[in-house]
């Protein structure tokens, strides 16, 4: 992968899951070999299990008390370190980019740029998210009323397929930014920028469980995150083209009522406005009311 | 506030004369059609009797819409959206929203008396509640129709969803078809309404009064009929929205029918709201709230105050005061103006009801139900009480909708806490406690998408309802219930 002193065998990296704050291989002890976009091998793959799956929930809901019960401004704060980092491993995000989607240098630069730019601008969002969706509601009578956006809960996401360093951080970002943790399955013949993505998660003050990232097959694991009881929200996004899984996910999220949003019929352009839905999707609205008087 | 004795006897001071108000307002028809393309036509199917249920007397036949009818009402709603009501300035809908709001008010006392007469509740209610906060939702949502463009943050281009099928309970019969007419047409949709098959005679009379707003025909369909009728509008591939309040179990088939469609949703579902009594609330508040909570509308509230957790130190006084206040309880006549609490809705409601509270009492917990004389014609359940009841018992856990409370205990905030979010459910929560700090604490941690703090029940065409978690997603009012019907 990077360039070495000639007859030095490089030290390679195991590609692990990230799950809960550790970086465990997978349970069932499988891997898949992943080749860059010319087929080359480049690297064994954990093969997330269904049972790494429900701990990734299992983290994920541990962690949501503590992050959704932090103050806007320091989960913004946090997000802004993972920016941070990105830039601070630019050259191996680059080069991961570079070898999974096939980009020459100047692609992966810039979708590196957009990569760490949306993470900043997600990060300015999570002060700013409650005053543009809340309200105070004029009633008519003596009650003060206030409505404000809430995060949901754990949300599983389908990350997308083919955009695996910019659409992984498009979809992650908004989840977590509004309070939110997320269990996340990465492109899985591009799993290898998530990694990287985990490592950063890793070392930049997001709390463990907050991002939990499992790489493999998405179809062996998606249908126990889609009918899982203690996940509030799904996120279809990297199912986009496949209607039919789209449609049985959706089934099984029904088991729960999770908030769903749907799988788009492509994947789509990741380089434009990303709007405020991605969020909205995932919070609720609570409404406070109190008596007025003296 | 009522005055209530302080002695524990629950012997009324005197008695009250009645005060019945008169049913001649009301003109009923033998006999209602569906309401399709601006005008009332015979339904496909069986018709079906709507009762009053407070003396089992059929009030009308009415026609039962097949999934023909309701292709046809689909069909209808469509053409209006495509050639009138969507292409009409928001200027122009917006009067003829404010018109009906007027007419709503108008014949308020009509709405009332026949919401009454079908529905079970108290007059009291439908007059004071039912009937002004629907006109109220009309009027607020006539005014959002021109200004749709600040309605969702960011998105100035906002435009109508096409045509709502919307599916609404028996519990408040016009208010809920307030809450889900005026926003849809506010926003440029029209839509096919099925009310329950119990309660359907307000929405055909709603029905006529759009007729005299001069309403374009085919903006608003009525389709009267039970389930099938039901789940005919929610799968019709013409409709782009679905709309629902009712039950969790319909709510996730509804889920589970649109998946991998186009069609939004919303559904407000079940509840089991605990109201949360501190030690230093002013008890005298909150039994009034306690009550109101559990026993407005005869408990038929997905947001009722159903469980009531009372911390320990208190517990005693609080529920011997709770238990005065309820010896006081009108029950009876839902048309007598004293009236308190009116009619279960329905034999089979009734029967849900007492097997629930049967199971509350073979599971272990106290049962006291009020004093009162309940009719011999009717369906009645008298206000009722369990006390000793745990997280593990069902009438904890299980909505009962009726006029059951299950008393529960807490010793800390937290404690609280734990016991008010352990449910599947998420829409509703209860605090009384003189202390801010405590209050904007406890609203904090409660995963319920109102909190009523010091007071319960309350409602407003302006304020965003809806719940978290297995009570639904979506917001109804406000602006943020405007966006459900804007694409």
């Amino acid at each position: 992968m990077s360039p070495t002193t000639p007859g030095r065998a490089t030290v390679r990296k195991t590609a692990k899951l990230y799950i809960g704050g550790a970086f465990p291989r997978s349970e069932s002890g499988h891997s898949y070999v992943v080749t860059d976009s010319k087929g080359n091998f480049v690297a064994n793959a954990s093969k997330a299990s269904r049972k790494d799956a429900r701990d990734a929930v299992q983290a994920a809901r541990k962690a949501f008390g503590g992050w959704s019960a932090r103050t806007a401004y320091n989960r913004g704060q946090v997000v802004y370190r993972i920016a941070e980092i990105m830039e601070d491993r630019r050259p191996q995000l680059v080069e991961a980019v570079r070898q999974a989607e096939g980009l020459n240098a100047k692609q992966a630069d810039q979708v590196v740029d957009e990569a760490v730019d949306r993470v900043v601008w997600y990060a300015g969002w999570a002060d700013k998210i409650t005053q543009v969706e809340g309200s105070a509601n004029p009633v008519a009578g003596p009650y003060f009323n206030l409505s404000s956006p809430e995060p949901t809960g754990v949300v599983a996401v389908v990350a997308p397929q083919r955009s695996s360093l910019l659409g992984l951080v498009s979809v992650i970002a908004p989840v977590i930014v509004t309070g939110n943790t997320a269990v996340v399955l990465a492109s899985e013949e591009r799993p290898l920028p998530a990694v990287l993505l985990g490592e950063v998660m890793a070392t930049s003050d997001v709390p463990g469980g907050v991002v939990n990232l499992l790489t493999g097959p998405w179809r062996d694991t998606a249908p126990w995150l889609a009918g899982h009881m203690d996940v509030n929200a799904l996120d279809l996004t990297g199912v986009a083209g496949d209607p039919e899984a789209a449609i049985a996910y959706e089934q099984a999220a029904a088991e729960n009522l999770k908030r769903v949003l749907r799988a788009p019929a492509a994947e789509p352009d990741w380089l434009g406005d990303q709007g405020t839905e991605r969020m909205t999707r995932f919070l609720e609205t609570k409404t406070v009311w109190h008596p007025i008087g003296i | 506030m009522v005055k209530v004795p302080e002695s524990s006897g629950s012997a009324p001071l005197f008695d009250y004369a009645p005060a019945p108000e008169s049913r001649a307002v009301v003109d009923l028809s033998p006999s209602y059609g569906l309401f399709v393309d601006g005008v009332f036509v015979d339904g496909g199917g069986r018709s079906f009797k709507t009762i009053n249920p407070a003396t089992e007397e059929v009030l009308a036949e009415v026609a039962e819409a097949d999934e023909r009818d309701v292709d046809a009402a689909v069909q209808a709603a469509r053409r209006a959206q495509e050639r009138v009501w969507g292409r009409m300035s928001g200027r122009e809908r917006a009067k003829y929203l404010f018109r009906i709001a007027r007419i709503i008010q108008e014949r308020a006392r009509e709405l009332a008396v026949l919401e009454t007469l079908d529905n079970g509740k108290p007059i009291r209610e439908s007059r004071d509640v039912d009937v002004p906060t629907a006109a109220a939702h009309f009027f607020y949502y006539a005014g959002w129709a021109d200004k749709l463009e600040y309605a969702v943050p960011g998105r100035p281009d906002v435009r109508p969803l096409g045509v709502a099928g919307q599916v609404i309970p028996w519990n408040f019969p016009l208010l809920m078809l307030a809450w889900k007419v005026a926003p849809a047409l506010a926003a440029g949709n029209t839509v096919v309404l099925k009310p329950a098959e119990t309660t359907p005679l307000t929405a055909l009379l709603f029905a006529e009064i759009c007729q005299q707003a001069d309403l374009p025909p085919g903006v608003v369909n009525i389709v009267t009929g039970a389930g099938a009728t039901g789940r005919a509008v929610v799968a019709h591939p013409g409709v782009d929205k679905v709309a629902f309040t009712g039950s969790t179990e319909v709510g996730r088939s509804i889920a589970r029918t649109v998946a991998g469609t186009d069609k939004r949703v919303t559904l407000e579902l079940g509840g089991k709201a605990a109201n949360i009594v501190f030690e230093d609330a002013a008890i005298d508040q909150a039994v009034e709230g306690i009550v109101n909570g559990i026993f407005f509308n005869q408990g038929h509230v997905c947001c009722a105050g159903s469980r009531l957790l009372v911390q320990e130190s208190v517990a005693e006084e609080v529920l011997d005061r709770l238990k005065r206040r309820m010896a006081t309880l009108r029950v009876g006549d839902p048309l007598d103006k004293n009236t308190d609490v009116g009619a279960i809705n329905s034999a089979e409601q009734l029967g849900r009801i007492r097997d629930l509270a049967q199971v509350g009492e073979d599971e272990g917990a106290g049962r006291w139900s009020a004093p009162c004389e309940l009719p011999a014609q009717g369906f009645w359940f008298p206000p009722t009480l369990f006390t000793g009841v745990s997280q593990a018992h069902r009438i904890a856990r299980e909505e009962i909708f009726g006029p059951v409370l299950s008393v529960l205990t807490f010793r800390t905030p937290s404690e609280a806490v734990e016991k008010a979010n352990n449910t599947p459910y998420g829409l509703s929560a209860g605090v009384w406690t003189e202390k801010g700090s405590r209050i904007l604490w406890m609203a904090n941690q409660l995963r319920a998408g109102v909190v009523w703090a010091n007071t319960f029940n309350k409602f407003d065409p302006t304020s965003p309802f809806g719940g978290y978690k297995e009570s639904g997603y979506g917001r109804e009012g406000g602006r943020q219930g405007l966006e459900g019907y804007l694409r």
